[in-house]
């Protein structure tokens, strides 16, 4: 064998170890890799127990209830099979809106009511003009019986 | 022109953002060609030198 | 020229790829091209992105933000694989050109990382809520290349040896490059605050047209504009590992004249 060719084989050996220890590891932490946990994850018990985590989903359309006079808003996660309502007390991000993806941070209570200290909201990854977002919509109602 | 400054009330988000990125390249630019041109400094330097060394060992051996 | 077999042909113009003199010259007549051409566009793409293209349904004009954050992400990936590819060349077939062109990706690549997560958190807050997001693994392993970039240099520097430090750090471009794939997926492979991928999606780019020219324009500009500073930066480069060579000599008495 060649220098160069023992050389080349090094760097793919060392390309292969990499991708293999690399692709174990991340398997390995694959949890602490999630951001955020489903209502359907969390009905499996699937998130971390005690501690505060991330609630992820999409505001189940006509959920938002504002309570007037206070800063306090109550709404339902959902990922189409579970739901977990939740309530927070605080500035919204804009982007909050039904049937926008959200990500609420805290913890459930004793009752199964997700209390959050932090809302942020997740947009996909659609890119559109109002016209056409309008349109879609339009057309969307349309076809709704 | 001001409607279009205040970009719908995310100004600040989206000409912070690109004022950043005008920066970074205009500095990468400049930084790109001072590399270039130190290299080259640095050699006429160097071969400068050489000659100013190789004239008394002219001479010595004059 | 057609009676030489292809092969042949292809070695010579990788050889050639290989002589410090031929890549310094082409390097200089490509510069001027490559910047003109990349001003051009970024000046044409950063107008229409902003003025010209509607603004988003959902985020308004904040999303006009894309137009400088997803070429620099691309840049920052593409730049690390340039630069992994070059420093395994080098290391394998001992080309000393092409480790000179993985050191001079690099510093390019860590700050197309910086702006790439600076923009992004600046397009974060009004979108999101929030600037960063620890535990969010885009951003995790966005921030990992920046680390990677920085990395590669520090140990470059770390050795007195060109010759020593282009082998050991040429192995750490290699070994990183396995961050890049993890990037663009991770977006798929865990729940996280960042979106999935707009443009290198099955089913297409979901952007529309009107908004997806400014985009291109923007990545075509900011390819040619890295590339312009490669040259630059591998001329400078090419003179300081061949400073002792007979042909830079006379090409700086030349300039000094």
């Amino acid at each position: 064998m060649t220098p160069r060719r023992q050389r080349m084989v090094l760097v793919a050996l060392v390309a292969a170890g990499v991708i293999l220890s690399a692709g174990l590891a991340l398997r390995a932490f694959q949890e602490n890799l999630l951001y955020f946990f489903t209502p359907t994850q969390v009905a499996a018990g699937e998130a971390p127990d005690g501690r505060a985590y991330h609630l992820g989903g999409m505001v189940l359309p006509e959920s938002i209830q504002r309570d007037p006079g206070s800063l306090t808003v109550n709404f339902i996660v959902t990922d189409y099979v579970h739901t977990m309502p939740v309530t927070y007390s605080g500035v919204l991000p804009d982007l909050f809106a039904e049937d926008q993806g959200v990500v609420a941070r805290g913890r459930p209570d004793a009752n199964g009511l997700f209390v959050a200290d932090e809302i942020l909201a997740k947009h996909d990854e659609n890119y559109m003009p109002p016209e056409i977002a309008e349109a879609l919509a339009q057309a969307e109602q349309g076809e709704a019986p | 022109m001001s409607e279009f400054l205040a970009m719908g009330g995310h100004g600040p988000y989206v000409w912070s953002a690109y004022g950043v990125t005008l920066v970074v390249m205009v500095y990468n630019a400049w930084a790109a060609y001072r590399h270039q041109a130190n290299a080259l400094a640095r050699l006429q330097q160097a071969g400068a030198e050489q000659e100013t060394r190789a004239k008394p060992t002219v001479r010595q051996i004059g | 020229m057609s009676a030489v077999p292809i092969r042949s042909r292809l070695w010579r113009a990788f050889h050639q790829l290989g002589s410090p003199p031929y890549v310094y010259r082409l390097a200089g007549r490509l510069a001027p091209w490559l910047g003109t051409m990349s001003c051009v566009l970024l000046a044409v793409g950063a107008f229409w992105g902003l003025v010209l293209a509607p603004p988003d349904y959902l985020q308004g004009d904040s999303f006009r933000i894309i137009y400088i954050h997803v070429p620099s992400a691309y840049l920052s990936m593409g730049g690390y694989v340039l630069m992994a590819v070059a420093a395994a060349i080098g290391y394998i077939w001992r080309m000393k050109l092409a480790h000179g062109v993985a050191v001079c990706v690099a510093p390019l690549g860590a700050w197309f990382t910086a702006l790439a997560l600076i923009t992004g958190g600046i397009w974060g807050k009004p979108t999101w809520g929030t600037y960063w997001e620890w535990g969010d693994a885009r951003l995790m392993f966005e921030l990992l290349l920046l680390f990677l970039f920085i990395g590669y240099m520090v140990l470059r520097m770390s050795f007195d040896e060109r010759d020593k430090a282009d082998r050991v750090s040429a192995l750490l471009a290699v070994v990183g490059v396995v961050n890049v794939p993890i990037i663009h997926y991770s977006v798929e492979w865990w729940t996280t605050l960042h979106q999935g991928p707009t443009l290198i999606r099955e089913g297409g780019p979901s952007i529309t047209m009107d908004m997806l020219i400014p985009l291109l324009i923007m990545l075509a500009g900011f390819s040619l504009f890295f590339g312009w500073l490669l040259c630059k930066r591998l001329q400078g480069e090419i003179l300081r590992r061949e400073s002792r060579t007979r042909w830079v000599r006379n090409l700086a008495a030349e300039a000094a004249a």
